[in-house]
């Protein structure tokens, strides 16, 4: 299989997420410019984190319209595993392959530290190894998920609520919400299953080195869906 | 450009003296032109000539045989072996940050991050020491959170990890907060690029943003005293997308060997990177300013040569080259200006419609710069401080003593700071901020790992400038050592007054030369570093304020160490000098019994006067604490390590239970325990002052934990380093702090107190 890292103007994590998927779980890892196409043999599209374009405008709202995020699109809709992280889940929005928007963080500052996630639906192709509750590292100040109440009703009855913030047991309180996400929304996916955006960063996570190796669960699950079909 | 009349008036508003104008008029044998003035202004201001600080630096010593790079580049750089090497400087935005804090701070972050790139590293960590006044001032809150937000939005979005930084409040900042950014960088050895224009006939170009008229005569505004009667147009705006395009840029552009030298434009703008760059290399550049990208409309000569817009970079690229170099940079829509060349005649020449508007020998300006050795006297307050301590009488609580301490915002947990910096970003901070003595990243690909540390106890400068100066050296080499590392270099921003007041000077020159002192017992050489004079406002000087940055290599067998406690029944010693007494401690600022008007506990905000004297320093006692540390380490000994600074040994006990916090995680259903500490069991031996041992600041003291069957072993080593060491007693599964009869306290109370907000 092979994976790709879109690189944005402004991208930071990309080679945090080419280094996870290469070093951590040795999958072929190409970077690919947002001015070019995702090559047809890709399997993972990752959109990585950072302020592409300098969150000038909104975060994600300049990125949408570089032309990689076409071939991210027909990918999306050939059934291609696609992960947004971060920014990359702000720039999934914005092109509206998932619905919903990333607001500022209700205590209006940028937030960095680890939090704890609920594993709501191990049935997609990004999460059936992932373990029912998960220590991972945020990093954002626009990462507070909003969307109407009939868009609510939707993902939740479509289970595309994948995520949610909580605290070391599991449970889904307000205090264990670190951005005022509705719902204690941390990641979705769309209906089909095959794009997940998500806050939190499992590529600071992947290693005992870093304090904690959750995320590579996340990274090990997409991996295995696609070896294994 | 219509000529203006250079008069007397003009010449002081440049702020140069009659002497130095008569060394202009000596250096061109004429008048110089409007723009000429402003370059020599700018380039010889104390920001950019160190005109009083040159002398007395020179007693820094610099050469070491890891030193690649020492001062007079843009940053100092030393060889970690494995083919790489580290970079790193330290700056101060002190002057735009009092003003403006939000982008005065921004800005400083831009700044020092293109001293780092520009030599061909990649930045891999931002460290902030930071001073402000007392914290329940509202005008302080303002700049506080100003300052804050404004490092942390340059840094996020350019994804360079702040991992560590220190912060005091202290009511000499008041009017003159201090902000120092410290960036450090990793480079392939043989990528090293330096800041010269080199080669006659090669190309001079221009990337990165256009020139505005934003920040002229930043730097001689940097040179003058109260920076609030200035005017804020000469703060600059950041631009962190742009600052993030121009780091890759410049990285590929070193990478495909195009450029032959590059410098940013930082303080003083074209001016000061076209006159160092020709300077350094014994050349000429002349560049034409038509070509010069503006933003605004009208530009005169002057105007462009002395913006200090930000985000701009000067190459120098071989013709061959060039079609390389502007295919790299316009993919990374920097923009390619060719604005000159080098020439073999060693003038700089600045062309602008048409006309020649400064010729100017380029060594002249930019090496030949007016010195200066400023009258220094002994300042009259020194004979004021107590030269015997003062005796303390016992506070009502000791428990209570301690739970301020903790609360006290310099002490406190930083969680609320440094929790709005992205510190993981790289993916390579192995020990995060406010975790260890100092953060520690890991080099990939390679089995090393870097410390870094900023440090700098003004307290201790002002009550014995000499030997405050050799205690900051000392505690920021110890912080490296305590996480394992052996420290390699050091960067220096040494923060102080006007030096043209006699008593100012005194200072800075005993500072200097106490942290020289103290570079060469502890083989830590300078290779960079900063000087801020003119801290000063309503004739009010900042304490002398020395920080340093210091970076430190850990190689197996040599192990991380961190603070926490790991295992119950781990023995704890007490390893260094003795805690001789209460001088220039925060406890004494606290509980102040003796002050007539206000007898008793200060508020933790508001602490009161510093009470002296200053503690002895005994820098052999140093230097074998740290070899001694250095070799339990390397023996595999110790497994935790915390050095004693502000609170003393009480608040390095509460700290190392409040970080040996851990979850346990079942390994088959996946769940997860909360956090779990470790507590401590302390017997308190019969000391004459109960208050010194808990609370004292002396120097050369740390703490070390190590399992029972290591504490033979470890004893036996201290005493070979001829290094004191005092056994305390144990690591306890109860989570709570218990020394003898004197105190006890559960480590949830510690961290509650720990992690109060300032405001």
């Amino acid at each position: 299989m092979k994976a790709a890292v879109i690189v944005f103007p402004g991208s930071n994590c990309d080679d945090d997420c080419r280094w996870a998927l290469e070093h951590v779980c040795g999958v072929l890892t190409e970077m690919v410019w947002f001015r070019n196409r995702v090559p047809d043999d890709v399997d993972l599209i990752v959109l990585p984190g950072g302020f592409s374009y300098g969150d000038y405008l909104r975060a994600g709202a300049l990125a949408r319209f570089a032309p990689a995020m076409e071939s991210v699109r027909e990918a999306a809709e050939k059934g291609r595993l696609v992960l947004g992280i971060c920014n990359g889940f702000q720039i999934l929005v914005e092109a509206q392959l998932l619905p919903g928007v990333l607001l500022r963080n209700t205590c209006l500052q940028f937030l960095c530290k680890d939090v704890f996630l609920k594993t709501v639906r191990s049935d997609t192709p990004f999460t059936h190894g992932v373990p029912d509750v998960v220590r991972m590292p945020i990093a954002h100040g626009m990462g507070n998920y909003y969307i109407d109440a009939d868009g609510l009703k939707a993902l939740q009855d479509n289970g595309q609520i994948v995520f949610q913030y909580c605290d070391h047991a599991g449970r889904v309180t307000a205090e264990a919400n670190p951005n005022g996400s509705l719902d204690n929304i941390a990641g979705i996916v769309n209906r089909a299953g095959n794009v997940l955006g998500m806050m939190p960063h499992p590529e600071r996570a992947a290693e005992d080195a870093l304090g904690c190796h959750d995320g590579r669960y996340l990274l090990e699950s997409a991996i295995r869906h696609l070896t294994r079909a | 450009m219509t000529e203006v009349a250079i008069t007397p008036e003009l010449i002081a508003q440049h702020g140069l003296t009659p002497e130095e104008y008569q060394s202009i008029l000596d250096i061109l044998g004429r008048e110089p032109t409007l723009t000429e003035l402003g370059i020599f202004s700018v380039m010889w201001s104390e920001h950019c000539s160190y005109k009083c600080s040159k002398r007395t630096l020179k007693c820094f010593p610099t050469r070491g045989p890891k030193v690649l790079v020492g001062p007079g580049e843009n940053a100092g750089v030393i060889d970690l072996g494995h083919g790489l090497a580290v970079c790193f400087k330290i700056e101060s935005h002190n002057h735009p940050s009092a003003i403006e804090p939000y982008n005065g701070a921004a800005t400083g972050v831009g700044g020092i991050l293109r001293d780092i790139f520009t030599m061909g590293a990649r930045p891999i960590a931002m460290l902030n020491p930071l001073r402000f006044g007392r914290i329940t001032d509202p005008h302080m809150q303002w700049l506080v959170g100003g300052v804050i937000a404004g490092i942390a939005d340059y840094g996020n979005c350019v994804g360079v990890p702040t991992v560590a930084g220190d912060i005091y409040f202290q009511d000499c900042y008041e009017q003159n907060i201090l902000v120092n950014v410290m960036c450090v960088g990793l480079m392939r050895k043989d990528q090293l690029m330096l800041a010269r224009a080199q080669g006659p006939g090669n190309l001079v170009v221009y990337y990165g943003s256009p020139t505005g008229r934003d920040g002229i005569h930043g730097a001689t505004f940097a040179s003058k005293e109260d920076p609030h009667s200035q005017q804020r147009s000469a703060v600059q705006v950041g631009d962190p997308f742009m600052g993030k395009k121009i780091i890759e840029a410049t990285l590929e552009l070193i990478a495909s060997g195009a450029a032959v030298g590059i410098q940013d434009m930082g303080a003083a703008g074209l001016t000061c990177s076209s006159c160092e760059m020709a300077s350094r290399a014994g050349t000429g550049v002349e560049i034409d300013l038509d070509r010069v990208p503006q933003r605004a409309d009208g530009m005169n000569a002057y105007e462009i040569m002395l913006s200090e817009s930000q985000e701009r970079m000067l190459a120098v690229i071989p013709r061959e080259k060039i079609d390389v170099a502007r295919e790299i940079l316009e993919r990374w829509e920097v923009g390619c200006h060719i604005l000159g060349e080098v020439k073999s005649d060693g003038l700089l020449r600045v062309k602008h419609r048409g006309e020649v508007v400064a010729e100017i020998p380029a060594v002249k300006i930019a090496d030949q710069s007016p010195q200066y050795s400023p009258e220094a006297r002994r300042p009259a307050y020194l004979d004021t401080i107590p030269v015997a301590p003062v005796p303390y009488p016992a506070p009502p609580d000791w428990g209570d003593a301690l739970l301020r301490l903790l609360r006290c915002p310099t002490i406190a947990s930083k969680r609320w700071v440094y929790s709005q910096y992205d510190h993981m970003v790289q993916t390579a901070t192995v020990v995060r901020p406010g975790d260890g003595d100092a953060a520690v990243l890991r080099i990939k690909d390679t089995p090393m790992h870097l410390a870094v540390t900023v440090d700098g106890n003004s307290t201790m400068c002002w009550l014995d400038p000499e030997t405050g100066g050799k205690m900051v050296v000392a505690e920021g080499a110890r912080n490296v050592v305590m996480v394992g590392a052996e420290p390699l270099g050091l960067t220096d921003c040494l923060n102080f007054g006007n030096p043209n007041k006699p008593e100012v000077f005194w200072t800075f020159d005993k500072c200097v030369r106490g942290m020289a002192e103290a570079c060469r017992a502890l083989g830590t050489p300078v290779t960079g570093g900063n000087v801020s004079f003119y801290n000063e406002s309503k004739g009010l000087a900042v304490f002398p304020t020395p920080i340093v940055g210091v970076v430190g290599k850990i190689e197996p067998p040599r192990r991380i160490l961190t603070p926490g406690w790991k295992n119950a029944g781990d023995r704890i010693f007490l390893i260094g000098g003795a805690e001789q007494h209460l001088g220039g401690s925060i406890f004494a600022q606290l509980w102040q019994p003796q002050q007539a008007e206000r007898a008793g506990y200060y508020d933790e905000r508001e602490p009161g006067p510093v009470i002296g004297p200053c503690p002895t320093f005994d820098l052999e006692l140093e230097r074998a604490l740290q070899q001694f540390v250095l070799e339990a380490n390397r023996r595999g000994l110790i497994n935790a390590a915390h050095d004693l600074s502000e609170g003393g040994l009480a608040v390095a006990l509460a700290e190392c239970c409040i970080k040996s916090g851990r979850e346990k995680l079942e390994a088959r259903s996946g769940k997860r325990s909360a956090v779990e500490y470790l507590g401590a069991r302390i017997d308190v031996p019969n000391v004459k002052c109960l208050a010194s041992w808990l609370f004292s600041e002396a120097p050369s003291r740390a703490l070390a934990a190590c399992e029972p069957a290591h504490a033979a072993e470890l004893t036996a080593l201290a005493q070979d380093f001829r290094v004191p060491v005092v056994a305390l007693g144990e690591v306890s599964t109860d989570a709570a702090l218990l020394l003898g009869d004197v105190l006890d306290l559960p480590v949830a109370a510690l961290l509650a107190a720990h992690e109060t907000l300032p405001y």
